[in-house]
């Protein structure tokens, strides 16, 4: 269906190509799964097959692409529009109209199909992809997942026969990427639509792929094959295949229930050892207040309170003014948020000593972000308290809260305001008062290798991560917040970050992060918090928050229960402590 | 609900009478808006009553009120009466600074009187401000008012994007890039909130020039790439697909079409000059036709066709209608009766509700009984009046 001859892309100003040597064939009617480390040139690959690579995007084609039989080198994208539909990384810049049942009718309008059969289709994408309910909804009102399902219609109801996806559940919570799984998988059974995508999140995705095409580094050529065959010698692996490996069976698993059938020997050699109390909060008996910090500046007492006349004549400045015994522990009473009618938070409570990890988990929209814009300052509670090192966020001059606490938001880039690296460093210094050069130390230890004159906008999404880290940490806040910080990082960059937090977390940092990511969650969290339509559902030991829910559990737990298990590092030590 | 059983035949009449609920198949047409909405437009700049203004207004306010719904579009209309007492403040003020034509003799309160060199004539700073004079451009400011309150009730009743894809398939790749270009604004603003808000995160102030001024750049990165996402995005779903045209059609399109337009131009001119004006009609009319029939044309080189278009029902022309009755109305009690419609300043009189242009304003309300009620999401925030239609 869709042929690589000897394709190479080389965009301008870049002394190699992208990607070079590509010779593959992908067969009709299959998924295939596009995996590889950041940066091999994945959405280049994919983007060859619409043609935007290179009509829209620039940059050189040498060899041959053809898709159908139609070559993309005389056709352009909209003449393959037909025959190949493409929905790219972020699902609202693919949005050309307002509602869902005009967005499913646009690329058949400009296809200038018959109205009747346009109306049948749109009534059959509905259906199909389950949203009927959703039909008259502007797209703006819609969840993450929700969004991606309509972006996936609108280029189902042209009937293509190959749907290119990159990265389609990324941003998605464990039960909307599942959603949007499913429908893949009908549409590759029922239709015989060929799929090729790019993903990440392998734990989600490689038990679905008929075959997967690795990219294994920049400019190297792909290697195609069955998936569990190239699992064993891809740089990037899911923790089912990873424990697979580990264990030594063959073939390898690649889907929890595959591995479950194989792993009685592994539960047997396991059932001495138990798995490691790493989960414990450190004692919090040495509180790492912020001058206990190397190099942090004394606590500011005298925060000047961001508050008006009104608020001084009710003497609630004074209150603010009168509160300077820092308090290490975060402490969230009884806190209420509402935006117009809707309440995104409900009489949460929640405190956050040192040194301990907090992961936030709850589907798209259930108010993590929210808690988080409250913790940092940027919400005001409409109810109840928020103490971060006994002071009011919301209600503290944003100078001194920078010394408390940070946050790394969703999209790191937000935060990036300069030309160079160089620049933002030097801006962070002076932001949060800091020695000259703390930024840029933090910054060498995160970014290895990143020159002082890179310009922000070309780093990759991991390398932009650890600088807005770096930003975030030079003014040393004993309380740091991540919202969502694994999106588009693929294994190694996830690592990395982990390493980073551990050792944060073992200065006595307080982390909360706000994740989608179970694995992640498993990996670093001392305390799992899940939250529901803006209240706290459960609250307790990642190992027990995590291991009896379905939804949120690791690959590894679901595998090996009834055993409480979570990552492989954790079972990989205990048999070699065993051994 | 009903304790007397209505005659069968009645019933279903009755029940062909409610209006039903809004959905995409019923949607009225956004022309359809527009025309009541002009209408009411036309019967506001017929009159200076203020009674009559303000019946027209409460009309307005009352369909805008009964059938909206919570799309982003539909909450311009605050803004767009915010914008006619503006003009009401707007015209007082001017009338006291810089006095009025009006002669009036019930001196209200005397100002200081700017000095102005004699090629100033005619013009006033300051000095005697009369009460005639006061509500002369009280009654002047409520008209304007009026005619932006009645655009905003059409803004906030029929999507504007709707509108223009009512467009010439000539004009349609035209009209998405306006489309397009609406969108932008919205997504520019939400930007700017989204990284002003990310400045507190660095520890800087949120507010004050400064701080516009350092996302600025970030903001018009981010507007341009996500205009380039669109762009990609409709390139790859067919996005300005065309049929291929004979040569002799696509040749004929351009002579129609520039020949049109040339002719148009050609015709206003002769009809505004002095003389000139026997070949000025002919001349536009036949430029007219010919540019017509060359967008016609053009339209041909469009594959595009369009998915389930607003269709002109009974209700349409009901909305539509009542929009042209009260303007009619109103333009003919103007000529049978000037007094009561443009009440007297000079010397002050009380202004009088002439009864029957009342009575023909309140047609404006049709479309509060005929137009699809649209589901309304307000209903879910109200769980206890939910329950009580339930029971």
């Amino acid at each position: 269906m869709i042929r690589f001859e000897r394709v190479s892309v080389r965009y301008e100003g870049t002394e190699r190509p992208t990607l070079s040597g590509v010779d593959l064939t992908v067969p009709e009617g299959e998924l295939v799964l596009l995996v590889g480390p950041s940066g091999v040139g994945k959405s280049t690959l994919l983007g060859t097959v619409s043609g935007l690579v290179p009509h829209f995007t620039g940059g050189l084609l040498s060899g041959r692409v053809t898709v159908g039989g139609r070559d993309t080198r005389t056709h352009k994208p909209r003449e393959l529009a037909d025959l190949v539909g493409t929905v790219g990384q972020d699902p609202l810049a693919h949005f050309v109209t307002d509602t869902v049942e005009d967005e499913l009718a646009y690329g058949m309008e400009s296809l200038g199909l018959a109205p009747d059969v346009m109306r049948r289709r749109v009534e059959e994408t509905l259906d199909l992809l389950g949203l009927a309910e959703l039909r008259d909804r502007p797209i703006a009102t819609l969840s993450g997942g929700q969004r991606q399902r309509v972006a996936i219609g609108s280029v189902l109801t042209p009937h293509p026969k190959v749907l290119v996806l990159d990265e389609p559940t990324s941003a998605l919570d464990p039960a909307a990427a599942e959603e949007v799984l499913a429908v893949l998988q009908r549409l590759v059974h029922d239709l015989g639509t060929t799929v090729l995508m790019a993903e990440h999140r392998l734990e989600r995705v490689v038990q679905y792929a008929d075959q997967v095409v690795l990219l294994p580094a920049p400019g190297a050529p792909p290697v195609m094959g069955p998936p569990a065959e190239v699992m064993r010698v891809s740089p990037v692996r899911p923790p089912v295949a990873e424990l697979g490996l580990l264990a030594g069976w063959d073939p390898l698993p690649l889907s929890v229930r595959d591995a479950r059938r194989g792993a009685g020997g592994l539960r047997e050699r396991l059932a001495d050892a138990s798995p490691p109390e790493a989960a414990s909060v450190p004692e919090p008996a040495a509180p790492p207040e912020a001058s206990a910090m190397p190099g942090a500046p004394a606590p500011v007492v005298a925060a000047r309170p961001r508050t008006g006349r009104f608020a001084r004549l009710l003497g609630r400045g004074a209150v603010a003014r009168a509160a300077p015994v820092a308090d290490p522990v975060t402490r969230v009473d009884g806190l209420g948020v509402r935006r117009g009618r809707v309440e995104a938070l409900r009489r949460v409570t929640l405190t956050v000593a040192p040194g301990e990890t907090v992961a936030l988990m709850g589907r798209n929209g259930a108010g993590k972000s929210t808690l988080l814009g409250a913790l940092v300052g940027m919400i005001e509670p409409t109810a109840g308290s928020v103490r971060v090192g006994g002071l009011a966020p919301a209600r503290t001059d944003p100078r001194a809260m920078v010394r408390r606490v940070g946050l790394v938001p969703q999209e790191p880039r937000d935060l990036l305001y300069a030309d160079t690296v160089a620049a933002e460093c030097a801006a962070a210094d002076r932001d949060a008062g800091a020695a000259e050069g703390t930024c840029r130390a933090l910054v060498s230890e995160l970014l290895p290798g990143v020159g002082d004159d890179t310009h922000p906008r070309d780093l990759s999404e991991g390398q932009r991560l650890a600088l807005a880290l770096a930003l975030v940490l030079t003014g040393r806040p004993p309380l740091l917040l991540l919202d969502e910080p694994t999106r588009g990082l693929d294994y190694a960059a996830k690592a990395r970050l982990v390493g980073v937090l551990r050792g944060l977390a073992a200065e006595g940092h307080a982390i909360v992060l706000a994740t989608h990511d179970v694995e992640l969650a498993a990996e670093l969290a001392h305390r799992v918090v899940i939250l529901a339509d803006g209240e706290v559902v459960a609250d307790g030991p990642t190992g027990r928050v995590v291991v009896s829910s379905p939804a949120f559990a690791p690959q590894t737990a679901k595998i090996l229960a009834p055993q409480e298990w979570l990552t492989v590092s954790q079972v990989r030590g205990a048999l070699e402590a065993g051994a | 609900m009903t304790a007397a059983p209505a005659p069968a035949s009645a019933r279903p009449l009755r029940r062909a009478l409610r209006a039903p609920a809004a959905d995409r198949g019923n949607a009225l047409p956004a022309g359809a808006w527009w025309l009541w909405a002009l209408g009411l437009a036309t019967a506001a700049s017929r009159t200076t009553n203020p009674l009559v203004l303000g019946l027209l207004v409460g009309v307005a306010g009352y369909v805008v009120a009964a059938r909206r719904t919570d799309a982003p579009w539909a909450r311009s209309y605050g803004a767009f009466v915010k914008l006619g007492l503006f003009v009401v403040a707007l015209r007082l003020v001017f009338s006291v600074f810089l006095g009025s034509s009006i002669p009036g003799s019930h001196t209200v309160f005397v100002l200081p009187e700017l000095p102005l060199p004699d090629w100033a004539q005619g013009v006033r700073i300051g000095g005697r401000v009369t009460a005639e004079q006061l509500v002369f451009s009280l009654y002047d400011g409520m008209k304007l008012a009026t005619l932006l309150i009645c655009v905003g009730a059409a803004n906030a009743l029929a999507n504007p994007a709707r509108l223009l894809k009512s467009l010439p398939g000539a004009l349609y790749e035209a009209g998405v890039a306006v489309v397009v270009a609406m969108t932008f604004a919205p997504n520019m603003v939400a930007d700017v909130v989204r990284l002003r808000t990310a400045r507190r995160l660095r520890g800087r102030p949120t507010g004050g020039v400064r701080a516009v001024a350092q996302i600025g750049l970030p903001v018009l990165e981010g507007a341009l790439e996500r205009s380039v996402a669109v762009a990609a995005s409709m390139d790859a779903r067919g996005y300005g697909r065309t049929a291929r045209v004979p040569a002799a059609v696509r040749h004929t399109t351009n002579v129609l079409t520039l020949g049109g337009l040339l002719g148009v131009c050609a015709g206003t001119y002769g009809l505004l000059a002095a003389q000139g004006a026997v070949y000025g009609l002919p001349l536009l009319l036949a430029g007219l036709v010919a540019a017509m029939a060359g967008l016609r044309l053009g339209g041909r080189r469009s594959v595009r066709t369009r998915y389930r278009p607003d269709r002109w029902g009974v209700r349409a022309w009901l909305v539509a209608g009542s929009g042209a009755a009260v303007a009619a109305a109103m333009i003919r009690a103007g000529a049978v009766d000037p007094a009561a419609m443009r009440p007297g300043v000079v010397p002050l009189t009380a202004p009088v509700l002439p009864l029957w242009p009342a009575a023909a304003v309140l047609i404006g309300l049709l479309p509060a009984l005929v137009a699809p009620l649209p589901p309304s999401d307000r209903a879910a925030d109200r769980p206890v009046r939910r329950g009580k239609e339930q029971a």
